[in-house]
């Protein structure tokens, strides 16, 4: 009892000390970083509101598109000819164009990229590490259109040795090279899934008798699978959203052919077309557009939420 | 110098091995690239009874114990000389599969690392990999048996091992272990991240245990050494400096030394 006393007095006693030097109103130095917190939260506001804006335009110009165009028409018609008559709109076609360089895309690069994720975290040595990281990164930053340009310039006539009858603007192609460009992100985001697997699981394992291959196979990705899993949704959303590369290696034929050498028109290409043409402002055709951003940019938009949520349940695994 | 109760605990060089010892050290030096992190470590590991290793943080305990299993192969750097014999054969000789080593001879960590699978294929796994054919439900009941954890979890077997307590994960990470059927098992400090109860459930355990394995326990918990072990090594900066019957370490220690660090004397 006479211990809490006293310690309360020293308590008070440091207060009055404190109180007699300095006040307890905001400093002027204060005021200079409420100044910045409210920059800063207008800038955080900006982009915000910018993004808000272009949903709502994207759907408001999205709905006059169904008052002329019906949605059975819209998403289950097989032909794509808004531009000319007769005008149908069906956008199965650029759908499916999408569909077939995202498929090919993915399938060259989810099993390279996760071959290398693989190697990165699990066999290669830190040297090593060192020097193929920033490669992947570098190759991660290269613009879409040399892509698209080294599709046309090399892939095609290379392909056009082994298959003499594919077209100058083909699906396999871009598929390549859009397989190329998403590589590095399933390599370094698997990557890092894998490497956020903790050690001690590895040891766990190898004390059991296991070698290195079953350890990674059956420990190390099983445990990261998530992330991995994450990884390849965020590339595949890329490769549906990929524009320059698509436009330049499939060109501009809506086409709902089976064959990967034929043209095609993904929806972003077809966006390409109509925002370089000479469509007028404010008819249907222009309309489109709005139509096919939106489609687009839900699908795209549905991926990323799925891929968010399979990466938080990750998360929950070792909190 | 060093008086011993037991003959059989220190080796001879270039002789066979004891018939009473599960593993031989002869000369064992560890070394961090430059760093020698053990100096010309010798004693015998006898057969189903339980070898204390203590001493001070730093002194080279945790890297004496992985290298009898090989486990130091990971560490970037490592390098180990000497001899550690076990059924006759160098550990690290050169025809020597490690994968093998750390099949016959099994540990459990510091800090209980189940895998993110059921409890059941936590303990099924090492088995399955290892080429084991049979119905894995008599060797998972078995093993978690013999872990003094069956009854816990006998009704939830398929659930995660994540949602398991600390003390009950380290339990499975040792029927993990004993599932391997090793000859003997390393536990480097297997407490040291549990309550008093669970801490007397794993020291019960391993004196059941030590009928069919031969245990070596790394500790800071002097009680613990005293309580569960046979046989105890003092290490000192990387130096063994005494090793004896477990009781001799705790009443009588020969060199002073010892006795100052299991009394908690630091000098
Ligand atoms: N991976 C490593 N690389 C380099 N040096 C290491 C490594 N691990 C341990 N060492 C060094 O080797 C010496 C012995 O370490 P060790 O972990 O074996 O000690 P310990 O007796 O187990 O200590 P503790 O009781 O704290 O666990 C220490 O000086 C340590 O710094
Ligand atoms: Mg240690």
């Amino acid at each position: 009892m006479a211990k809490e006393m006293q310690a309360d007095t020293t308590v008070a006693g440091q207060s009055s000390v404190l109180k007699a030097t300095s006040s307890i109103s905001l400093s002027k130095a204060r005021w200079g970083e409420s100044a910045i917190k409210i920059w800063l939260a207008l800038c955080a506001f900006v982009s915000v509101v910018t993004t808000a804006a272009i949903v709502i335009l994207l759907f408001s110009e999205t709905l006059n598109f169904f008052e002329s165009v019906s949605p059975a028409e819209f998403f289950f018609g097989t032909t794509w000819t808004p531009l000319f008559e007769p005008s149908s709109f069906g956008v199965l076609p650029l759908i499916w164009g999408t569909m077939l360089v995202t498929i090919g895309a993915a399938i060259i690069a989810i099993p390279t990229g996760l071959a290398s994720a693989i190697y990165l975290s699990e066999y290669a040595s830190d040297r090593v590490r060192k020097i193929i990281k920033p490669v992947l990164e570098l190759l991660a930053g290269i613009p879409t259109v040399v892509y698209g340009y080294f599709a046309l310039t090399f892939v095609t006539p290379a392909l056009r040795n082994v298959f003499p009858d594919i077209q100058v603007f083909n699906a396999l192609s871009a598929a390549i090279v859009v397989g190329i460009m998403i590589l590095p992100m399933v390599a370094t985001l698997s990557d890092n899934a894998l490497r956020a697997v903790p050690i001690s699981l590895r040891q766990g394992a190898y004390a059991l008798g296991a070698t290195s291959y079953e350890v990674t196979t059956r420990v190390v990705v099983p445990a990261g699978l998530s992330g991995v899993m994450a990884s390849f949704l965020l590339a595949i959303s890329r490769a549906i959203g990929e524009t320059m590369a698509v436009t330049l290696a499939a060109g501009q034929t809506p086409n709902m052919s089976l064959s990967m050498f034929e043209s095609i028109q993904t929806m972003t290409a077809y966006i390409v077309q109509v925002s370089l043409g000479d469509t007028p402002t404010g008819g249907i055709a222009y309309q489109t557009l709005f139509a096919v951003a939106t489609l687009l940019f839900v699908i795209t938009l549905v991926i990323n939420i799925v891929s968010q949520i399979i990466l938080n349940r990750f998360r929950e695994v070792y909190d | 110098m060093i008086e011993f109760q037991d003959p059989s605990i220190l080796p001879e060089i270039n002789t066979p091995m004891n018939k009473k010892s599960a593993l031989e050290l002869r000369k064992v030096n560890i070394f961090y690239s430059d760093n020698q992190a053990v100096k010309d470590v010798s004693f015998n590991i006898r057969r189903n009874r339980i070898t204390a290793i203590i001493g001070p943080s730093g002194c080279g305990k945790s890297t004496l114990l992985r290298s009898l299993n090989r486990m130091n192969d990971f560490v970037e750097g490592a390098r180990v000389e000497g001899e550690l014999l076990f059924a006759d054969e160098n550990l690290y000789g050169k025809d020597v599969d490690p994968v093998e080593v750390r099949r016959r001879i099994g540990m459990v960590f510091q800090k209980p690392n189940p895998f993110p699978k059921s409890i059941y294929n936590n303990i099924a796994w090492g088995p399955l990999i290892n080429g084991y054919s049979d119905s894995t439900d008599e060797l998972v009941e078995k093993s978690l048996k013999q872990a003094a954890l069956w009854d816990e979890v006998k009704d939830r077997l398929h659930d995660s091992a994540l949602n398991l307590s600390g003390g009950q994960q380290q339990r499975l990470c040792i029927a993990r272990a004993l599932a391997m059927e090793p000859e003997v098992l390393l536990m480097d400090e297997p407490c040291s991240a549990l309550d008093p109860i669970s801490t007397a459930h794993i020291e019960d355990l391993m004196f059941e245990l030590k009928e069919r394995y031969t245990i070596v326990i790394v500790t800071h918990n002097m009680q613990q050494a005293a309580r569960v072990s046979d046989y105890t090594a003092f290490m000192e900066m990387g130096d063994l400096i005494e090793f004896n019957v477990t009781k001799r370490i705790f009443t009588r220690p020969s060199v002073k030394r010892t006795e100052e660090y299991v009394t908690g004397r630091f000098g």
